[in-house]
């Protein structure tokens, strides 16, 4: 129970939103993009905050979920549904592929190399026009419906990805408390220790990459059917880029602290709409202040203020009742 | 049968050669300690070991299966856990959790039944927990259990290692340096603890700088010389060794504890 | 066919001197403090748009006296950026340093995006736009000047870490911070001169190529990914590397924009710079590592 009390409390709170305000913009609209971008922090902080493995790519992902998703259904004219699994199939192929020679590297050449491969994606979409549409984008993408239950409000996408962000924090959490995600931490950690222990670190950074791949894939789907249109712009290097910060934002290695990341993030341009022209100097300045000054982020910093304060006063209660033991 | 049997041993690294043709075994249920000046070559032969570094030539048998060729996790996988000289502790897990890594070859549950936390999963995770909980309490870390590994003293983070490499149930276990960096009580609690620790069965291959720690816990002492091979023996016949005492900086065996 | 390639090699070899700079700049800095500087880009952006700044408009400065206030306006940020950004996060992880330099570089570039706005400005020629005739071939008087200014620095640069003292001491900074610190050698200034040196070399980059290629608020990112690129190419921590890594990388763009396709020679660059880090991750030039346990 104690192990998921903050994921019952998000739940709730994400539940009731739109009945504390119903009809509100900021909730069913901007709400929707926060979900969206929480589920992708949450899958690249498996990559990332847990697994120790940068990736200033993982935009490429979310891309091409959403551009199979689009084509398939704007120029083959396919049911959305298996559209969304065929985009899982082919990212996780790709994602395979590309996994085990990329994750080799560290550090520096890492960021470089996921960064090319986001660059690579990127430039395909905007120069395949004749399937991508090309800078263009391609339009009309048709919406989800279940059983006549069409997916067409506002308020319908807000419980669709609302439903499915929970359900995505549900197993990212399940998952960092196992022997799995204990092998993810512990790679990040100390890969030869990991090694020693009997971890397959190449398998297992593999694992994560494809993991957090499919995830982000699968956001990729349903962005496209939610937005009706895709554009290259919505999956270039600066959109990675957004996605590391809300992660470093929110706190590595924390699946809350990466959905708050996201959340803040997603809302910070519309309060700073007034200053629009500051946006992006702003946007830097976050990154780099954070960084510098917080580098643990938001969320665990918090944390970290907090268990420094208990666990003061339970490392004292420890020495007091050891006297006698030594 | 040797536990571990290894034949000319061999590696250099750009021209220079850091083991060369070493050959010793190391019999079950023992302390076995390799000693040797600074520089001998003896992480190096410890990485070799584990897995990490492939020799040149050679070969290392444990339980007449072949290491060299393998990876550090298949070595694993087939009994042998290791700690570090500099520590390689998962600073950003608790305590618990460090050990629970150990437990990763004891228990199999694939990643997709632990995002969906099939009812499988907590029966595995309760029997992690209690492996953990009993090395760490072999260990004499009850205290620390639930604290974060960054927050703790160095001489705990050693014996923090020594129950990790212990939650695997390892046959041999790799000592890399356990006493260096630990003041004289901590050095005495590590010496009890290696005597346990070969009194429950498990080989120890030792290395130490601390002679006192190691010609009390040793049953046999190999020493190594610019990755040579110097003597091989009991505690007793390796003091009185001249050449041994030679290599030692004009003959003076350090006694430190 | 033959007039076709001579064309594509010329303008490599312009593209490719270009980047050559800035990889040298991301050696210079990668070399001093380990730290890989995703805002070197940036140094060519502002390099570039001061000196469209300080000529424009009736009172402008004549462009050789606006190219010099621009190298050392540049110069400053870089010097700010190591002291207000870089050297409070010493002993950062890897990734901490690499998302601070990024956050530096967006940060940068919404400066210049208030500044200057969205526009794209040229800056003059510095010696006339009458095309010059190689064979079949032509080259513009500027793209000469791109190419010897690059030789021009990068055997300046040579010279100074190979034959004066300071540019000695930067070195020594690089190879052991402790022993420099001994020696007498302050090293925080060593740091701030290795992030001045390398701005100028990306201010005086962009001054050079700009009126060919002209210049906005973000022409910094593309040519900051090629600098590093460049660096990765030819070994990290080889600045005579990212040289070649840099010249390396124009002319295969080049030839890829004009035998393959244009839409894709930035791809194709990219694809060959995955290539070399999954099968040489040590560079085309660089010495492979031993890891230590």
């Amino acid at each position: 129970m104690r192990r998921l009390g903050g994921f019952y409390l998000l739940a709730v709170a994400v539940a009731a939103l739109p009945f504390i305000f119903p009809d509100n913009y900021f909730v069913t609209v901007v709400g929707v993009s926060a979900g969206l971008h929480a589920i992708l922090a949450v899958s690249l902080n498996l990559l990332m905050g847990y697994a120790g493995q940068i990736s200033l790519g993982h935009a490429a992902f979310f891309g091409m979920g959403a551009y199979t998703s689009a084509i398939l259904t704007t120029r083959y004219g396919w049911n959305p549904w298996p559209t969304i699994l065929v985009g899982l199939a082919f990212t996780g192929v790709i994602a395979y592929i590309v996994a085990r020679p990329i994750l080799k590297l560290k550090g520096h050449y890492l960021a470089m190399a996921t960064l090319g491969l986001g660059i690579i994606v990127h430039i395909v979409i905007v120069q395949m026009g004749w399937l991508t549409g090309g800078p263009d984008g391609l339009g009309s993408i048709p919406t989800l419906s279940l059983f006549g239950w069409t997916v067409d409000t506002d308020l319908r996408w807000y419980a669709v990805i609302g439903t499915l962000l929970m359900l995505v924090i549900w197993l990212a959490l399940n998952l960092i408390d196992s022997r799995s995600g204990r092998a993810l931490r512990a790679l990040h950690g100390s890969e030869v220790a990991a090694e020693m222990m009997g971890i397959d670190t190449a398998a297992t950074k593999t694992g994560v990459f494809v993991l957090a791949a499919l995830i982000a894939s699968l956001a990729g789907s349903v962005f496209a059917h939610q937005q009706a249109f895709v554009s290259p712009g919505s999956f270039d290097f600066f959109f990675s880029i957004e996605l590391v910060t809300m992660v470093v934002l929110g706190g590595m290695a924390s699946t809350y602290g990466a959905v708050l990341g996201a959340i803040i993030l997603t809302f910070l341009p519309e309060l700073l709409v007034v200053f629009e022209d500051y946006e992006v100097m702003i946007f830097g300045a976050i990154l780099m202040g954070m960084m510098i000054f917080l580098p643990q982020g938001l969320f665990i910093g918090f944390q970290d203020l907090l268990r420094k304060f208990t666990h003061r006063r339970a490392v004292t209660k420890k020495e007091e009742s050891s006297h006698g033991v030594a | 049968m040797a536990l571990l049997d290894v034949k000319d041993l061999t590696i250099s690294f750009g021209g220079v050669t850091a083991i060369a043709d070493l050959h010793f075994e190391v019999p079950e249920s023992q302390v076995y300690a390799v000693i040797g000046p600074n520089g001998a070559g003896k992480t190096t032969l410890f990485n070799m070991l584990s897995g990490i570094y492939k020799p040149n030539e050679g070969s290392i048998k444990f339980q007449g299966k072949e290491i060299v060729g393998r990876m550090p996790h298949q070595v694993a996988e087939m009994g042998v856990s290791r700690t570090f000289q500099n520590l390689q502790m998962f600073f950003n897990m608790s305590v618990l959790d460090n050990v629970k890594v150990g437990c990763h070859l004891r228990t199999r549950s694939p990643i997709w039944s632990a995002a969906l936390r099939l009812p499988s999963i907590l029966k595995e995770e309760r029997q992690a927990q209690a492996w953990a909980r009993e090395a760490l309490i072999f260990c004499g870390l009850e205290a620390y259990i639930d604290q974060p590994a960054d927050s703790l003293p160095y001489g705990v983070l050693k014996r923090v290692e020594i129950a990790r490499a212990l939650a695997a149930q390892p046959k041999l276990l790799l000592m890399d340096e356990p006493a260096a960096g630990l003041n004289d009580t901590e050095t005495v609690e590590m010496r009890n603890l290696i005597r346990r620790l070969s009194e429950t069965g498990i080989s120890v291959l030792l290395v130490e700088h601390n002679m006192g720690l190691v010609m009390q816990v040793s049953d046999r002492i190999l020493v190594i010389d610019y990755g040579s091979r110097l003597a091989e023996g009991l505690p007793e016949e390796i003091q009185n060794n001249p050449k041994v005492i030679e290599a030692y900086l004009g003959g003076e065996v350090q006694y430190a504890v | 066919m033959f007039d076709q390639i001579l064309q594509f090699l010329l303008t490599g070899i312009t593209v490719g001197s270009t980047y050559a700079l800035v990889g040298l700049g991301f050696a210079i800095i990668y070399n001093a403090s380990d730290v890989v500087n995703f805002s070197q880009g940036e140094f060519v952006m502002i390099g570039a748009m001061s000196a469209v700044a300080l000529t424009a408009g009736d009172t402008g400065l004549p462009l050789w006296v606006a190219a010099i206030a621009a190298v050392l306006i540049t110069m400053l940020v870089g010097m700010a950026l190591q002291r207000f950004a870089i050297a409070p996060a010493r002993g950062a992880s890897v990734v901490t340093t690499i998302i601070i330099t990024i956050g530096a570089s967006i940060f940068l570039r919404g400066i210049a995006l208030l500044v200057w706005g969205k526009d794209l400005f040229p800056l003059p020629s510095f010696s006339g736009d009458e095309p010059i005739q190689i064979g079949n071939a032509t080259i513009l008087p500027q793209s000469l000047w791109v190419m010897g200014g690059a030789a021009l620095l990068v055997f300046g640069a040579q010279y100074f870490f190979n034959h004066t003292t300071l540019g000695k001491a930067i070195l020594a900074c690089s190879c052991n911070k402790t022993a420099a610190h001994l020696v007498g050698i302050n090293v925080s200034i060593m740091l701030l001169v290795a992030y001045g040196l390398s701005a100028a070399l990306g201010a005086m980059a962009g001054i050079l190529v700009a009126p060919i290629t002209f210049t906005s608020y973000d022409t910094g990112v593309m040519l900051g990914l090629k600098g590093f690129s460049a660096a990765i190419l030819g070994g990290m921590g080889n600045p005579m590397g990212a040289v070649a890594g840099g010249l390396l990388l124009g002319l295969i763009e080049s030839l890829a924009a004009g035998l393959i396709s244009s839409g894709y020679k930035d791809a194709i660059g990219f694809i060959i710079l995955l290539l070399v880090l999954f099968f040489r991750p040590s560079g085309l030039f660089g010495k492979a590592s031993v890891d230590r346990v």
